[in-house]
């Protein structure tokens, strides 16, 4: 079980500040979603609760500061799906997988029965097993969207961070990859997903923050954040949400003139 | 589709090729000696003549073959790993070019003569102070493209130098040693030679083969790299005071031999599973063997004045870059 506290953080990226005034707990078995516009400071905060960028403020992984934990320590507490989709060397999909475990090995050791178990069971869970011979740089981008996720998976972490892990996805991938990150938090792990699609977020998350600026503008529920009101001064957009049916849906209707 | 092999079978068989290039090493030469007279000597009962040129020649050349080259092929793998460049050999840091600065300094100011270790020493300390240079230009910054203008800048300082002195020198005679020294050699390398170049190639062997696993990690890039526990600062800290201390002990005794550290891990990356860690020892052990079978050609290549190691690995890599070129093309 992992926590994650954070009390007034701030992230200056050259001079301008990228994520202000951040306050905000994360409580094991729930999933949330970062959202809000480009540029708004999503990913920033997301990296800022992994210490991959100087914060101010206090970022507090159960409790310790998070830059203060050891950097292996962190890796098997909070796995960390990075945006993008970044891969240098032509490696089979398993081998890429297996990357996850690296966390896990001790020094000079090599890869274990359950390190090879764990990474079967990612494999199967990002529905990429029968691509697992294949070298992942000749994929299509939703194929090595999916490897590149179940490689956070094979981690096993208690906590999980992925920034927009349904970007290239197709519909019904999309939903795949939510139900995973729903699973995940109903096991009890601590999930944070940085998402663009509100709907998506809404139907399947149970906390969302709004991040325009760099500031939260609503956490809370996802039918008490996405309110028409607000969706047009932070997104700039006129839409429909309906709160009718089991989830709230989110009609984008068209630019509003801000 | 991959072809890898077994890695024991992989690292048997590369063993078996340095081992076999290492002894044909002390067989072949300008003089020829039966495998007799060399049984002979090598068990302390030969002649004289033998027995000096087995201990005194052949011996510290193949065995400086052998450890130069593996310094070289280790270095390029761990650095195309790190700045994750295909292209990435040892000399993109400067570092290359700053030991073979120190070594034209060393003859150019005469002092080479003094004593056997004044140039190996000189080119040490320049490949060490070109590193302190590398990272006070590169700073924190953990892209590789700081680290590689770093390492150019460096470089061209350094190739500057040398131009400056076979500019200057004062005959043709200095120039001539000079551009010899260059081209890179193991010619009449003696036990002194191995006892200056061995403790620097055995501490920068040990500090690249350590960094396998933050190298496999970068695959993903910097930010998942260090969120699955690497800690890159001491990785690049490890990996540039390694090509650092090792490269500059190699070219100290050998002169600038380029290409090996570029042409090994490509030729060594389609037999593994193309994962960074995988080609570290193989491209060890895979360069020990390309130089010392260079060093052997460079001896049985009938040639009026004996080749230079420097040419023969030039020309070896040519092949590789057309390869990519063709790849890149998709004509193969």
């Amino acid at each position: 079980m992992v926590s994650i506290t954070l009390e007034d953080v701030g992230v200056t990226l050259g001079r301008r500040a990228v994520v202000r005034d951040v306050c905000a707990t994360l409580e094991p078995g729930s999933l949330t979603a970062i959202v809000g516009p480009n540029g708004a400071g999503k990913s920033t905060l997301a990296r800022a609760m992994l210490a991959l960028v100087p914060a101010t403020g206090r970022i507090l992984v159960d409790g310790a500061d998070a830059a203060a934990i050891p950097r292996a320590d962190l890796a098997r507490r909070i796995a960390y799906l990075p945006q993008g989709q970044l891969l240098h060397w032509p490696l089979t999909v398993e081998r890429l997988v297996g990357l996850g475990r690296l966390p896990h090995l001790a020094p000079m050791s090599r890869i274990s029965a359950a390190d090879t178990a764990a990474i079967e069971r990612a494999m199967m869970r990002a529905d990429v097993f029968d691509l697992r011979d294949r070298i992942a740089t000749e994929l299509s981008g939703g194929e090595r969207a999916r490897v590149l996720f179940a490689r956070a998976l094979a981690v096993e972490a208690p906590a999980l961070i992925a920034d927009e892990p349904l970007a290239s996805l197709d519909p019904g991938h999309q939903i795949d990859v939510m139900e995973l990150l729903r699973a995940e938090a109903a096991s009890g792990a601590l999930v944070i997903a940085v998402l663009h699609d509100l709907t998506l977020a809404a139907r399947y998350c149970d906390r969302l923050l709004l991040i325009d600026e760099g500031q939260i503008v609503a956490d809370g529920a996802p039918a008490a954040v996405l309110t028409p009101a607000r969706l047009r001064r932070v997104y700039g957009i006129d839409a429909r949400v309906e709160t009718g049916g089991a989830w709230p849906t989110i009609t984008t209707l068209g630019r509003s003139d801000r | 589709m991959s072809h890898s092999l077994p890695r024991p079978l992989l690292i048997g068989a590369l063993t078996a090729l340095a081992v076999i290039a290492g002894l044909a090493s002390l067989l072949f030469g300008a003089v020829d000696l039966s495998l007799d007279r060399l049984v002979a000597a090598a068990s302390g009962d030969g002649d004289r003549i033998a027995s000096i040129i087995l201990f005194d020649l052949r011996l510290p050349r193949a065995l400086l073959a052998l450890a130069v080259g593996a310094m070289l092929g280790l270095a390029g793998a761990a650095l195309q790993g790190y700045l994750r460049n295909p292209l990435a050999e040892p000399s993109v840091l400067g570092t290359s070019n700053a030991a073979a600065l120190g070594a034209v300094a060393a003859i150019y100011f005469g002092l080479a003569q003094l004593h056997p270790a004044v140039l190996p020493g000189l080119a040490i300390g320049c490949a060490l102070l070109s590193l302190g240079l590398l990272f006070l230009l590169a700073g924190d910054a953990e892209s590789p493209l700081t680290l590689i203008l770093a390492g150019l800048a460096v470089a061209t300082l350094a190739g500057a130098g040398i131009s400056l002195a076979l500019n200057l020198s004062p005959n043709p005679f200095a120039a001539m040693e000079i551009m010899t020294w260059l081209l890179g050699s193991l010619e009449n390398r003696s036990f002194d030679h191995v006892w200056i170049a061995l403790p620097c190639i055995a501490i920068g062997t040990a500090m690249l083969l350590w960094n396998g696993r933050a190298l496999d990690a970068l695959t993903l890039g910097e930010d998942a790299a260090q969120a699955l526990g690497a800690d890159l600062k001491r990785t690049r800290r490890r990996l540039l005071l390694g090509t650092a201390i090792g490269v500059g002990g190699a070219v100290a005794v050998s002169g600038a031999i380029g290409f090996v550290g570029l042409i090994v891990p490509h030729l060594i990356r389609p037999l593994t599973d193309r994962s960074p860690s995988a080609i570290l020892l193989p491209s060890a052990i895979g360069g020990a063997a390309l130089l010392t079978l260079a060093d052997l050609g460079v001896r049985i290549i009938p040639s009026t004045n004996e080749l230079k190691l420097g040419v023969v690995t030039a020309f070896l890599g040519v092949p590789i870059f057309l390869i990519h070129l063709m790849r890149e093309r998709r004509l193969w």
